[in-house]
């Protein structure tokens, strides 16, 4: 049976880190400055579908992964999570938590005990778990639950955590760079995996990673964190609309980008590939086809990158 | 694959019309599961289910309960009868607007066309053969 699965609301989270007072040597009490992980942010995670949660480096994704899956609490504002309208504060809920299922770049593996003790450990925690494809994961993945953690490979090591994250079949399924270690043919062999399991088990999936490229067209939603704010959130089809590529001789690819908005460029010999900001003109197709340039899709990476480059300020501003 | 402009549920449709209209997918013939669409090509199920959504609109697909997609009968000859018109305005017509501009004469286009090889209307296909 499969269950529904789970959405999530946040509403005006703040999450702030190290804030702590201590005495000085002359006895005052100061305050100290604390880190800002999330700055309020207000967000729906549709349920059943799979969403995409980009950031740079400290933007903020994992904090808010962890919020959903109850292993943190918001400084400021509400987190909900459930099925339909039901939905309830996380923390402590022993009902939301049996049905999150977060798996962490660290895995959350017992170290000193054999891998399949670690999979019994949450058979036991997860109401929808399926052993046989728990096994057949650990199979495809060609990890000997024999083993200890400890005597396994980084990649090795993550592949237990997708294995932990699917076969968990929770309603709400977060994978938090789950990927890392892991060489391309088995990342691959994981999107598959996801995908196949998706779509015979629909449920919410969380997906973060660095790998844009490899990704994008896994989600069906893109939540972009920066600098502990959200950025964009909306359909990846929307998120795709954003711009267009034009790729051929850099002289007809310079005519054809004149005047717009450039997110990226990448030249090989005299070829040039130049991502534009906002939609092609009705005139742009012909004129591309005509002048031998190619017209295509935005890559993702390249406006994600974009949107969130450091410098200069203005430059993180969403258009519509 | 589906790297064009379009969103990529628009480039699935133009697929399998393609595949429809080349004779790929016989009328009647059972189509790619969205599952096996989305693992095939590595995209989400949503995606691929818009594309067969739009299709089954169009008249191209239609669904068997339990079953899944099937290619509709008589889908080939209406795409075909679609694309032939589509295809003076969207093909042709901007062929012959860049040959004006090139200054390439008419006696020179149909000097081409016959000396293609070009197989009557109704062959299965045509072949360009290069000099």
């Amino acid at each position: 049976m499969t269950p529904a699965p789970f959405g999530a609301r946040l509403d005006d989270v703040v999450v702030r880190f190290g804030a702590q007072r201590r005495l000085t040597m002359d006895g005052a009490a100061v305050k100290d400055e604390a880190g800002t992980a999330l700055d309020g942010v207000t967000l729906d995670l549709r349920p059943g579908v799979i969403t995409g949660v980009l950031g740079r480096n400290g933007a903020g994704k994992s904090t808010l992964l962890t919020l959903l899956a109850a292993f943190n609490r918001p400084t400021e504002g509400t987190v909900r999570v459930g099925a339909g309208e039901l939905l309830e504060d996380p923390w402590e809920n022993p009902w939301v938590t049996a049905n999150v299922q977060l798996v962490r770049e660290s895995g959350d593996l017992m170290d000193d005990e054999r891998v399949s003790e670690t999979l019994k450990y949450y058979a036991d925690l997860r109401p929808y778990w399926d052993a046989d494809l728990a096994a057949r994961l650990l199979d495809t993945f060609e990890v000997n639950p024999r083993k200890k953690p400890t005597a396994l490979s980084r990649g090795k090591r993550s592949a237990v955590g997708a294995t932990i994250g699917l076969a968990a079949r929770a309603p709400l399924t977060i994978l938090d760079e789950v990927y890392l270690g892991m060489d391309a043919p088995t990342r691959y062999a994981f999107y598959d995996e996801i995908l196949a399991d998706y779509a015979e088990h629909p449920r919410t999936i969380l997906l973060s990673s660095h790998l844009v490229e490899e990704v994008e067209r896994l989600f069906e939603d893109v939540v972009v964190l920066h600098r502990g704010k959200v950025l964009l959130a909306e359909t990846a089809e929307e998120m795709q609309s954003r711009g267009f590529s034009l790729t051929g001789p850099v002289a007809a690819v310079e005519e054809l980008a004149r005047g717009r908005r450039e997110l990226h460029r990448q030249r090989l010999g005299a070829t040039v590939q130049v991502t534009i900001e906002g939609a092609p003109d009705d005139g742009t197709a012909a004129a591309a086809r005509a002048a031998g340039v190619e017209l295509g899709s935005l890559p993702l990476q390249d406006l994600f990158v974009r949107l969130t480059q450091p410098e200069p300020a203005g430059a993180t501003e969403v258009r519509r | 694959m589906f790297d064009g402009p379009e969103p990529i549920y628009v480039q699935i449709a133009t697929m399998i019309r393609a595949q429809v209209l080349a004779g790929e997918l016989a009328e009647e013939e059972q189509v790619m599961s969205t599952t096996q669409f989305a693992t095939t090509f590595r995209i989400n199920p949503a995606t691929a289910a818009k594309a067969f959504a739009g299709l089954v609109d169009e008249g191209v697909l239609y669904k068997r309960r339990g079953l899944g997609m099937f290619v509709a009968p008589g889908a080939r000859t209406r795409l075909l009868d679609q694309h032939r018109t589509a295809y003076f305005d969207d093909v042709l017509g901007p062929a012959l607007a860049q040959a004006d501009l090139l200054g390439i004469s008419t006696d020179e286009l149909v000097a081409y066309v016959l000396g293609t090889g070009r197989r009557e209307p109704g062959g299965p296909t045509t072949t360009t053969e290069e000099p």
